[in-house]
Order: structure tokens, then C-alpha cells, then sequence
């Protein structure tokens, strides 16, 4: 609020107080900075206002003024010709687009208001404006930030922010197999989706979401925490005094990180599969009449996965725990073996506390790449095995992620995907602002130092 | 004291070989299966109830690099893509890190919050979309590889967060000396901070150029239809889900083989600076 302010009274002030070039500037960007010889930024703020007023009448308007109704013009065919009518797709995407171009204008607007005001009072103090080679080599020094991150958000933006931006709308339309751009438009529903999430009716996905929910959330404490304590588990074996070949053993295990997660992830499924190898033996020798069918029934395949799923993640957490357990000071351990401390309660008093307070942080991150480990269930089950009783095709393995991922590519269901990647996003969002606070690490920055 | 030593150091052993045992049975069976022939005169290539063949074979082999599939092609595609993915996504990190953890300037605390919020959105959200924009500029299907690298490379200054912890840790006092000096900003990133990083920048690298292997999801949506622009990863996955009559199975473990080794040797190799890159990235969250 007082940020707003303050740029609401910059812009007052500098138009009463200015001069006729700043006072120009505030229609012709740059206009100030061209007459007072810095052609470089006054060039560079004109040019982004001449681009600005191109895109919207040539392009953007045609999209942002159909924005509220996303179209209404049906594409119509007639004998042989179709007649395109609109587009509801580019409509919401060009839309948002132009938004965020309106936005980024009005920054710009305001960075030039700005600096004619920052030049005008630089020259009432007498100094001289930096020139156009000193701004440019500026870049490079005192804002080479803004060189570096040029790039980078460019790219988020283009690439993460509008498409997420544009993916919440469509929540909140009804974009789905029956309303396939171009052929036919879409439009906004409101809340329409959302309440259907969490109807418990017939055609309500409310069972269905929670009994996802419940599975993604189970997966992600045991994927995190069974990976957690055998992996420390594991790298305490390896690390104990006079055990020979530390490296084999440790080269052994990683293994699993190494090789590309699709070959080895596929072969262990089909080793588990009805004709696959587990069972094979396990009736050629015997022990079973009929193959256990791992990927068949839900809780056995929820149970295979979450066992795979420690082949994968030991390695990773034994590597991060082999480094840190060295850290603690040897003294520490040598005085509890003097008070007559057995292994186990060492590893209590100390190894564990000192490891959960440095890995606290890291904990929370695994949990949330837990609930969203799309490779692990994906190459594995695919989220199966399908029920009868699921709405849209889920399985009983599927993840959250899974699902949206289904509905998006097999069941073109754009707009409760949508919903659902929102939930994901709140799910993810509530675990992360509940427990950041707290970790220990977070708490006690100083402890254990 | 020193029997109940030994005893438990056995028990120790036996704990490791055991685990060593089931860390390393796929490796071995998909390897050993590799050399079963798929030829029905000779043995059968789908799913069967031994591990050892009965008879050793290169058929698969043979059958890869034969020209009968696209399979020199798709490992080509996935070796373009990878190594572009982590020359790329390694500039814009080192660029993103230097820039938050050595400069202040105004947004910088908002604009990392976020990108922590962007974070939190999964990432297959928004693949239709992306999949629009990538074909505006013809960058699906047949031009699906640089649209790939360019989707892969687009968004990675959000993963600033291992190699910026990184750069915290490098002495600041460098590099007010340097400017004393009179060097500028850039100066200081590519004369001092940059030759000091060499580990991080070889994790980044490293990381950025494994996940192209696996990449599954995004790949067959863009490259959908097009046999030449797959990557080893969706062509094989075929292999895998098709009926197990066709005996494909040997053939995706060969292939398997083919794509593991290289990738993993270069892993193995460069494991110190991995370990390095997770244990500072775990510790400082």
C-alpha cells in the first residue's frame, strides 16, 4: 500500500514540477531522454512503446476484447466450406497475453516517468548525466543483474508463468472433449468444476479425489520416510569402523542412479509382472500354484511400488547421509561410549537428532517430489489397476499427478485437470507452510553448531 | 569384546552382500536377457521363466543397429537433446545464481518467492499449452528435438537453488578486492567466481544432462506420431507395453544396455561432484 503510494505521487509530482521533456515523456516514452542526449535508453523506452501499441491494435485487441465471453462466433460448415468462427483456445491464451503485456507497459511507463525524473534532478544539482556508452557499460557492472536474468525470466514467463496462467483459467471454464477448440468454443462455467470435485453424487468425483488424495499422501510418508531411515540405515553399515571396500559398496548401491530410471524402472516391472520372473521361479520351484498378481490386485501393487520405490531412493539418501555422518565430531560418541552408551542408544541420542535437525529442510523437499513422483508410479503401474468404482478412469495407484496427467492426454478433460493441478497446488502449498515452520533448522538456526 | 567385533562385522557382510545381491539382480537380468535371441527357431523373446539363455545371441543387437527401427536415430535424438539441455540449462543457472546471491537489487526477495510459489504448480499442468506454443513455431513432431532442448532449457533458472547455495559459500572479500581494482561485475563472474565452481558447474551439467534419458511424459506428447523424432525413452517404452507375443521384450533390454552403459560409465566417473552437488543441496534445503 505504501509502495503504491508512493509511485502514484512520483507520478504526480514529477508532471507538476517538470519540464516540458519530462512532461512530453509522459506520452512519448523517451521523448526526455532523446533531448538530453541519451539516445541509448530513450531509443530502447520509445521503440518498447511503438512495440506495445503494434501488438495490441494488430493482434492483441482482437483477442482481449472477446476475453469475457472466450468467443461466440461458432465455426460453421456448410456443403464444403467451413467458415472459422473463434477460437476460444487463442482467445483465453492471447488474452492472458495481452494482460500481462498491458502490465509490463505500465511498468515500463512508469521506469521512464521515473527516470526523467531522476535526470532532471540530477542536472538541478548540477551533475552530468551518465552518457550512452556509460549506460551501456553499466550493464556489465552496476546492473549486470538485469543482463543475467534477461534470459532466464523471459523464458519462466513464456514458459512457466503464462501457460500456468492460462491452465488456472481454464479451470474455470468448461474445456473439455465436447468443447475442442476450433471446432467448437468454450466458455466460462465459474465454479462449476470445483464443485464437482467435491460432490459426492453420481456423477460427483468427490469419492474418487479423496481416495486419490489419501494414496498420494500415504505414498509420498513412506516413499520419503522408509527411503529415509534405511538409506541412513545403510550408510551407517558401510560407514562402520573396519568394514573393507567403502567404495564397492557404495558404487554398488548407486547403481540405481546411474542408469536412466525408464530402462530399469520397466524391467522391474515386468520382472514382477504374472509371467515375469519373481513368479516364474517362485512356480518353477514350488512355492506357489498361481502367480501373485503384484500389479493386479490394488494393495499388493500399492505395496510393490512403495518396495520398488526404496530400491530406487536408498542409494540417493545413503550418498547424502554418508557425507553428513562424517561431520559429526567423533568426541561426541567417544564420551557416551565412556558412560556405558550401547550402539542403538547412540544412535538415538545422537546420530538421529543431529541428522533430522541438517536434513529437515531436505525432508520437506523429498515429501513434495514424493507427491509428485509422476516416473516412479508411471513406468511402474501407469496408476493401475483401473476400478470400476473411480471416476475418469482412475486407478487405485494413481497419484494425483497420474491422474491429471490421464485426463489431460487420454481423456482430453482439460478443465478438471486444471482442477486438479490447482489442488495439487494447494495441497503442496498447505504442506509446505505448515511444516516450514516447524523444522528445528528453521527454528534454531544456531543449535548443534 | 573383540569376538562379539568380529561377529558383528560379519553379520555386517553378509547384510551388504545381500543387499548388493538385490541392488544388482535387475542389472544382471536385464543384461543376461539382453543375449537371448528373439528368432521363434532359436529361443523366444518375450517373457519367460529362466534368467540364463539357452543359447547366447546377439540377435538383438544385430537387430538395433540393423536399420529395421529407428534406433540409431532416437539414441542420436537423445544425445542432441541432452547435450544442448545441459550446456543451456548450466549457462542460465550460473547466470540466475550469480545474479541472487552476489547482486542486490529491488524485487529480488519477490522474485525468488516467486518462483518458489511457480514451483509448487506441477509441472504437467500446463503441458497443453506448452504444446500449443511449441507449435506455433513448428517445434512438434517433425521439430520436435529443438523443442524439446528449447522447453528443457526455458524454464531452468527456476533450479538456481543448489548452485547458488553454492556460490554463498565462495568468499565475498574476492570479490570487493577485485572491485576495489577496478574490475566490473562481469569481470568478476567469468575471471573469479566462475573458474572457482568448477564442481558446481559439472553437477549442474551432469544432472541437466541425465533427466533428457528418462524424459517420457513430455517427449511422446510432442514427438506423438512421429517415429524419427522419438527419443530412446518413448521409442523403447513401446517395446515394453506392446503384447508380449511379439517377443520385444529382449529387444528393449538390449536396448536397455545401450542407452545404460554410456550413461552410467559418465556418471561413475563424475560421482564425486554429484554426491558433492546433493549433500550441500540437501543441507542447505
Amino acid at each position: 500500500m505504501e509502495g503504491i503510494r508512493k509511485v502514484l505521487k512520483t507520478i504526480g509530482t514529477t508532471f507538476a514540477t517538470g519540464d516540458f521533456r519530462t512532461r512530453i515523456s509522459y506520452f512519448i516514452l523517451g521523448f526526455g531522454q532523446l533531448l538530453r542526449g541519451q539516445i541509448l535508453k530513450g531509443v530502447v523506452f520509445l521503440l518498447s512503446e511503438v512495440a506495445f501499441f503494434v501488438y495490441m491494435a494488430g493482434f492483441g485487441i482482437r483477442y482481449f476484447s472477446k476475453l469475457s465471453t472466450l468467443g461466440t462466433q461458432v465455426t460453421q460448415k456448410v456443403g464444403r466450406t467451413t467458415t472459422y468462427g473463434d477460437n476460444s483456445f487463442l482467445i483465453l491464451l492471447f488474452g492472458i497475453l495481452s494482460i500481462f503485456i498491458i502490465l509490463a507497459f505500465l511498468v515500463v511507463w512508469y521506469l521512464n516517468v521515473k527516470d526523467n525524473h531522476d535526470s532532471e534532478e540530477l542536472l538541478r544539482a548540477g551533475k552530468k548525466l551518465p552518457g550512452n556508452a556509460e549506460t551501456f557499460a553499466s550493464l556489465f557492472d552496476k546492473h549486470f543483474d538485469k543482463t543475467l536474468l534477461a534470459l532466464p525470466v523471459t523464458g519462466i514467463f513464456l514458459f512457466t508463468v503464462l501457460p500456468i496462467a492460462f491452465m488456472i483459467c481454464v479451470a474455470f471454464t468448461n474445456y473439455d472433449y465436447n468443447h475442442q477448440a476450433p471446432t467448437n468454443l468454450f466458455t466460462w462455467v465459474g465454479l462449476e468444476n470445483f464443485r464437482r470435485l467435491f460432490s459426492f453424487g453420481s456423477s460427483g468425483m468427490g469419492s474418487t479425489f479423496l481416495q486419490v488424495l489419501a494414496w498420494t499422501i500415504v505414498w509420498a510418508f513412506f516413499a520419503t520416510f522408509l527411503d529415509y531411515f534405511l538409506g541412513m540405515a545403510v550408510a551407517i553399515l558401510i560407514n562402520k569402523k573396519g568394514i573393507k571396500c567403502k567404495k564397492l559398496w557404495r558404487t554398488l548401491l548407486v547403481l540405481t542412479i546411474a542408469v536412466p530410471q525408464f530402462v530399469s524402472l520397466l524391467y522391474v516391472m515386468k520382472m514382477f509382472a504374472n509371467d515375469g520372473l519373481i513368479n516364474g521361479y517362485l512356480m518353477k520351484w514350488g512355492w506357489i500354484s498361481s502367480p501373485i498378481p503384484f500389479w493386479v490386485n490394488p494393495m499388493l501393487a500399492r505395496i510393490t511400488i512403495i518396495v520398488v520405490n526404496i530400491w530406487i531412493g536408498i542409494p540417493y539418501m545413503m550418498l547424502i547421509a554418508t557425507g553428513l555422518l562424517m561431520n559429526i565430531p567423533e568426541d561426541l560418541y567417544e564420551s557416551a561410549r565412556i558412560d556405558g552408551a550401547n550402539g542403538w542408544q547412540m544412535f538415538r541420542k545422537i546420530t538421529l537428532p543431529y541428522m533430522l535437525f541438517v536434513t529437515g529442510p531436505f525432508l520437506l523437499t523429498q515429501f513434495i517430489n514424493n507427491l509428485n513422483n509422476f516416473n516412479v508410479i508411471y513406468l511402474l503401474t501407469q496408476g493401475q489397476p483401473q476400478s470400476m468404482r473411480l471416476a475418469e478412469k482412475a486407478g487405485s495407484t494413481d497419484l494425483l499427478v497420474t491422474w491429471l496427467y490421464k485426463m489431460t492426454v487420454n481423456n482430453t478433460n482439460y478443465r478438471m485437470a486444471a482442477v486438479i493441478g490447482i489442488m495439487v497446488f494447494v495441497v503442496t502449498a498447505v504442506i509446505m507452510l505448515s511444516v516450514y515452520n516447524l523444522l528445528p533448522s528453521v527454528k534454531d538456526e544456531e543449535g548443534f553448531q | 569384546m573383540k569376538k562379539k567385533k568380529i561377529a558383528g562385522d560379519i553379520i555386517t557382510y553378509i547384510v551388504l552382500v545381500l543387499i548388493s545381491i538385490v541392488w544388482l539382480f535387475p542389472f544382471a537380468g536385464l543384461a543376461l536377457q539382453s543375449f537371448r535371441s528373439y528368432d521363434p527357431k532359436v529361443e523366444y523373446g518375450g517373457m519367460v521363466d529362466y534368467l540364463i539363455p539357452k543359447h547366447f545371441s546377439l540377435d538383438n543387437y544385430r537387430f538395433l543397429f540393423s536399420g529395421q527401427t529407428n534406433f540409431l536415430r532416437w539414441y542420436l535424438n537423445t544425445i542432441i537433446i541432452a547435450v544442448f539441455v545441459a550446456l543451456f540449462q548450466t549457462i542460465i543457472v550460473l547466470c540466475v545464481s550469480y545474479a541472487l546471491s552476489r547482486m542486490r537489487f529491488a524485487g529480488r526477495t519477490l522474485l525468488m518467492r516467486f518462483w518458489l510459489v511457480l514451483g509448487m504448480f506441477p509441472g504437467f499442468l500446463t503441458m497443453i499449452c506448452l504444446y500449443f506454443l511449441l507449435k506455433q513455431f513448428g517445434l512438434t513432431q517433425a521439430g520436435a528435438v529443438p523443442g524439446l532442448i528449447l522447453v528443457g532449457v526455458a524454464s531452468s533458472g527456476m533450479g538456481y537453488y543448489v548452485c547458488k547455495g553454492y556460490f554463498d559459500t565462495l568468499p565475498k572479500a574476492l570479490d570487493e578486492a577485485a572491485r576495489i581494482d577496478g574490475a566490473t561485475r562481469a569481470r568478476v563472474f567469468f575471471t573469479i567466481t566462475i573458474p572457482m565452481s568448477k564442481p558446481i558447474i559439472i553437477y549442474t551439467a551432469l544432472v541437466a544432462f541425465m533427466a533428457p534419458w528418462c524424459d517420457y511424459v513430455f517427449a511422446s506428447y510432442v514427438a506423438f506420431g512421429h517415429d524419427e523424432s522419438f527419443n530412446v525413452a518413448v521409442a523403447m517404452t513401446r517395446w515394453v507395453w506392446t503384447n508380449d507375443y511379439q517377443g520385444y521384450f529382449t529387444r528393449f533390454c538390449a536396448g536397455g544396455i545401450l542407452v545404460a552403459i554410456p550413461v552410467t560409465v559418465l556418471f561413475m566417473c563424475l560421482q564425486k561432484y554429484y554426491v558433492e552437488g546433493v549433500t550441500g543441496g540437501a543441507v542447505k534445503g
